[in-house]
């Protein structure tokens, strides 16, 4: 009886250890200080499967309401930023055929020009592509914890934290 | 009473003096340390909204704190 069971959990054991050996090089959710190497990121969710890749790279403007914006503060609650993420990435993964997917997002001090945020994902064909890295960079934006604060000549603000009619 | 540790992040933490506070409410409730926090900083009325967050995910009002719960505050988010 022992031994049928062993067996059971052994043969159940071998796929599940190849489908962590392909997803550790198919799939990244990272929050980072460091510049983000965007081939890093190609090269994470290539595969010789898919048709299509897309990705999204956001970079940081030099103004915002007018003003010139000197640098970016970003802030982010790391645990929940994963785990949240996560989530994005099981209903998108529901949602389309993604043989690979990566999100990157900085933090820190980041001056205009650089990248503060790349999804990169890879699909069997370019519409699937387009629409869940869409759907993906959406979704991190309106629930991820993350906050940047804009850095102007005359002063400091977060963004979005106050109703627009408060603003000066 | 019970007591609670906090997190603030973005505006939260500028508006509480700092990343931890603990604070002493009356009930258990995510709505009934809402009431509290909103007492005591009553700035935090002011933004356009504030989630809390239990271990990691958003929490509704009527959920039960735990003394060993990582609970934050999350002020309008602003990633990307």
């Amino acid at each position: 009886m022992f031994f049928f069971v062993f067996l059971a959990y052994f043969l159940t054991f071998i796929p599940r250890c190849i489908l962590l050996f392909n997803q550790s090089f198919q799939i990244m959710i990272k929050i980072t200080e460091k510049s983000i190497d965007v081939q890093k990121i190609i090269d994470t969710v290539s595969s010789l499967s898919a048709g299509a890749l897309n990705v999204f790279i956001g970079t940081v403007r030099n103004n915002a309401n007018g003003k010139n914006v000197l640098w970016l503060e970003y802030e982010a609650y790391e645990t929940m930023a994963v785990a949240q993420i996560r989530k994005i990435m099981d209903e998108a993964s529901h949602r389309w055929p993604l043989l690979g997917w990566a999100v990157s997002h900085r933090i820190g001090t980041l001056k205009p020009g650089e990248v503060s945020v790349v999804v990169a994902v890879s699909t069997p064909h370019r519409k699937d592509s387009f629409e869940a890295c869409q759907y993906i960079i959406d979704s991190v934006k309106a629930a991820a914890p993350i906050w940047k604060k804009e850095v102007f000549e005359d002063g400091e603000e977060w963004v979005s934290a106050r109703p627009e009619m408060m603003k000066a | 009473m019970n007591k609670y540790r906090i997190i603030a992040f973005g505006i939260t933490k500028e508006l509480l003096g700092g990343r931890e506070t603990i604070i002493e409410i009356k009930g258990q409730t995510v709505g009934a340390l809402r009431t509290a926090l909103n007492e005591r900083y009553p700035q935090l009325l002011n933004l356009r909204s504030l989630l809390i967050a239990v271990n990691n995910d958003y929490a509704d009002e009527d959920v039960l704190l735990g003394a060993s719960d990582e609970i934050a505050l999350i002020p309008p988010v602003s990633g990307g």
